[in-house]
């Protein structure tokens, strides 16, 4: 209690004297601080849902077999290299020898075995189902893991880049929630909840040693907070700027130099395709050519970001910009509208309470009146309401969500998805896809963005953009957030 | 003594009743607040199987008076739940919690006596003079400042343009008590001045009111000089509305910071309120309320027992 005081009356009196005094340090040089928006609940990505944990322990604290580069394409992590039966079912990985977890423990093929059979019996998280297609795991030597799938799938691969292939050490999962164990550059140091996690170089790490012996993950829930951090030097890097408007600020000073790249964010206008008037194409389409989608990107953000045209971002392998086949036109828009008899519309815009989508929905609800379509938006609370009532409820005509996850273009292949586009050629499309050899995955995934354009299955508004701001001389800052990590491991400075 | 003991059960019983009719109408309004917990938690990719086995688990498929009483019950023994998100205990992170907003509402009270007092004397003593009627006049503006505006225009000056405190986060005193205390400067500053503001007003009229006192003339008749006179025999008898409205203002503290908390990113309770509402983390939200009420509670208990203290004759009286 005294002590309290005692520290009390300092504040007071750190308050009264002038200011001045005491410049706010900047981390020293081989620290660097980096600021995020939502802080990770705690450190179990194996139970808690959630981008904020493997965004801050994928690839830095934990490895996988393979991980996704800054284009997205999967490459080899603790896996040197393998190979791929010639029935697509069998995997045989060779691995990195000499690599040991932060507790001593050697990765090897048992680790593999236990790592991946471990999803199936102890994960809780819905992303686990990506392991289902897992037939066995077999070690066929220390170095050599072999698994085997019940049938060929494409998609395996490239989630075992996710946190679903994150290797562990089978001591080390006693306490994943405060203490992460794993093979990669960083090892935890202090995870001060709510607030900041700080990361120190793993010394024991088989790769090259990293710029920074320490990194600092600071968690700031407010945008103008995260973006005050860095123009008072509190922080040295925001990993994803909010807001576009406030780039501005930090592009008339010379402190600062701003990174855009891309995500695998589609801010799509969806439709309800299973229920009138939106199961009518020609309704679809007439919205579609009625929507100015540059303008709205100018207005909504900031002019950056991609216009896409369809549900895939250019680090997907079959990227084709299709963003041009529904240009701007109003007249064509009542024509379509005409034909289908539906020239007095009144449609509902069901949106999170979220900047994009907002912003997005005023320009539409203008555009859309200019073609005799009357939008009435009603702003929901995210996740809760929204995941509720248009979600799961399907209580909607029109919405607008950013789907963040990776190669969701598979959705389309769900008729029970939210969006209720029923169309059995794209479903088995998206299987082919999947068992088929690569060329035939890139073939027949061209083929379904294709089909969902044609059939305006939803309005793809735009792929939003990546925006790092950094301070000057900073390094190795991943451009694209292509998975689900922020690879802090080429960080350095100049 | 059995009419202490009586005030005291008193007090007790009232402190208790409130408590339940807080608890009661917060689980209501959690239980009507749209939005499915399990599928918060679960996110888009859940399946129906998953998203039952989730509300099982949770125990949000018993009916809710099972879920309320299982809740009052768990409390009664120290049981604070376990987070829908984290599955974590809860206690334990309410202490953490409560610990951090306790060190932000102390700073700012002390941050709002230091000011106010001194402020408050100063215009009673010259009121009608230009410095007394300008003190007036500021506290009369800064009482209709919110904290949280108050924090953003100090974070523009001391953080943004001065570069000389940080903008916000939080460092535990023993981790490093300088950088605690820079991180703690302005949030208590934002609450504390605002708070100033308004008892600075109280104080200027207890001390015009003690001011024209009889005793206080009798002492000055003595030879003691006007601020030798105030000091003595003043301030304490000025203290008892001052220390009324200090109790009041410790629950408006409480809310303020709330806010102040998501403006300076600070992980106190006020933050942990939030995150929980936005994820429909309910039994956080019920547990935070509840100790934010009791809080609320125990302060107007202390402030009973600090009248006492100040005015001897309070303790006849009882």
């Amino acid at each position: 209690m005294v002590r309290a005081l005692l520290a009390l009356v300092l504040v007071a009196a750190l308050a009264g004297c002038s200011a001045g005094s005491t410049a706010y340090s900047s981390p020293s040089a081989d620290s660097i601080t980096i600021g995020f928006t939502a802080p990770p609940a705690n450190l179990d990505f194996t139970r808690t849902d959630g981008a904020a944990i493997p965004q801050a322990l994928l690839d830095n604290v934990y490895q996988g077999l393979v991980r996704l580069d800054a284009n997205g394409a999967v490459v080899p992590q603790l896996a040197t290299s393998w190979t791929v039966s010639p029935d697509r079912r069998t995997y045989d990985f060779q691995l990195r020898p000499g690599v040991t977890f932060t507790d001593g423990e050697p990765f090897t093929a048992d680790t593999v075995k236990f790592s991946i059979d471990r999803v199936r019996t102890d994960w809780t998280i819905s992303l686990k189902s990506a392991m289902d297609v897992v037939d066995h795991v077999e070690a066929v030597s220390p170095t050599h893991a072999r698994v085997v799938l019940r049938q060929p799938s494409n998609g395996w691969l490239f989630t075992m880049a996710s946190r679903v292939g994150a290797m562990f050490a089978p001591n080390g999962v006693g306490n994943l929630a405060t203490t992460p164990i794993g093979t990669g550059p960083y090892r935890l140091d202090r995870f001060n909840r709510g607030d900041s996690l700080v990361l120190t170089a793993n010394p024991g790490y088989w790769g090259p040693k990293p710029a920074f012996a320490r990194v600092v993950l600071k968690y700031f829930q407010d945008p103008t907070a995260l973006n005050n951090a860095l123009l008072s030097n509190g922080i040295d890097v925001i990993s994803s700027v909010q807001a576009p408007d406030s780039l501005a600020q930090f592009a008339s000073d010379e402190r600062f130099t701003t990174i855009q790249g891309t995500t695998t964010a589609e801010v799509v206008l969806s439709f309800n395709d299973a229920k009138a008037p939106l199961n009518d194409k020609r309704v679809r389409q007439a919205l579609t050519y009625g929507i100015d989608r540059r303008a709205l990107l100018d207005t909504a953000w900031a002019g950056k970001g991609l216009l896409i045209g369809s549900m895939v971002p250019p680090s997907d392998p079959w990227y084709e910009d299709l963003s041009t086949v529904y240009p701007y036109d109003p007249a064509k828009a009542r024509q379509l509208l005409a034909d289908a008899g539906q020239q007095h519309l009144t449609l509902r815009l069901r949106i999170p309470n979220l900047p994009y989508a907002v912003d997005s929905a005023q320009v539409i609800r203008s555009q859309l009146a200019a073609i005799g379509v009357t939008v009435a938006i009603e702003e929901l609370d995210f996740p809760a309401v929204w995941l509720k009532q248009v979600f799961t409820g399907h209580d909607f005509d029109m919405s607008i969500v950013a789907h963040v996850e990776a190669r969701d273009i598979v959705t389309f292949g769900n008729p029970k998805y939210y969006w209720g586009y029923d169309n059995p050629a794209v479903t088995q499309l998206l299987a082919d896809a999947d068992t088929g050899t690569p060329e035939q995955q890139i073939a027949d995934m061209k083929q379904v963005a294709r089909t969902i354009n044609a059939d305006a299955a939803a309005d793809w508004l735009f792929l939003l953009p990546n925006l790092i701001v950094a301070k000057r001389g900073i390094t190795g800052i991943p451009p694209n957030q292509v998975g689900e990590s922020f690879d802090l491991s080429a960080l350095g400075k100049s | 003594m059995g009419k202490v003991l009586m005030a005291l059960l008193r007090k007790a019983a009232v402190f208790l009743l409130t408590l339940a009719v807080a608890s009661l109408v917060v689980f209501a309004f959690m239980a009507v607040l749209p939005g499915d917990p399990a599928q918060v938690a679960l996110g888009v990719n859940a399946t129906p199987e998953l998203l039952a086995q989730t509300r099982h688990a949770f125990g949000i498929d018993r009916p809710l008076p099972v879920q309320y009483l299982d809740w009052i019950g768990g409390l009664f023994t120290g049981d604070f739940g376990r987070s829908y998100v984290t599955g974590d205990a809860i206690g334990p992170q309410l202490v953490d919690r409560f610990e951090v907003t306790l060190w932000l509402v102390g700073a700012a009270t002390v941050v709002a006596v230091l000011v106010a007092v001194p402020l408050g004397t100063l215009a009673a003593a010259k009121h009608r003079k230009a410095s007394g009627t300008v003190v007036s006049g500021l506290s009369q503006l800064g009482a209709a400042i919110p904290a949280f505006l108050a924090g953003i225009v100090l974070v523009e000056i001391f953080a943004v343009s001065l570069r000389i405190l940080p903008s916000g986060g939080w460092t535990p005193p023993d981790a490093d008590p300088v950088a605690f205390l820079k991180g703690l400067a302005l949030p208590a500053l934002s609450l504390g001045l605002v708070q100033a503001a308004v008892l600075t007003r109280y104080v200027r009229s207890a001390v015009l009111d003690i001011l024209r006192e009889d005793y206080l003339r009798t002492a000055r008749a003595k030879g003691l000089k006007p601020t030798q006179a105030l000091i003595r025999h003043g301030l304490r008898n000025a203290a008892v509305p001052v220390v009324t409205v200090l109790g009041l203002q410790l629950a408006t503290l409480l809310i303020g910071a709330v806010v102040v908390e998501r403006v300076f990113v600070i992980p106190g309770l006020g933050s942990m309120l939030l995150d929980a509402v936005g994820s429909r983390d309910l039994i956080v939200v019920q547990d935070v309320v509840l100790v934010l009420v009791a809080a609320v509670l125990v302060v107007n208990l202390l402030v009973d027992v600090l009248y006492t203290v100040i005015d001897p004759r309070l303790r006849r009286a009882r």
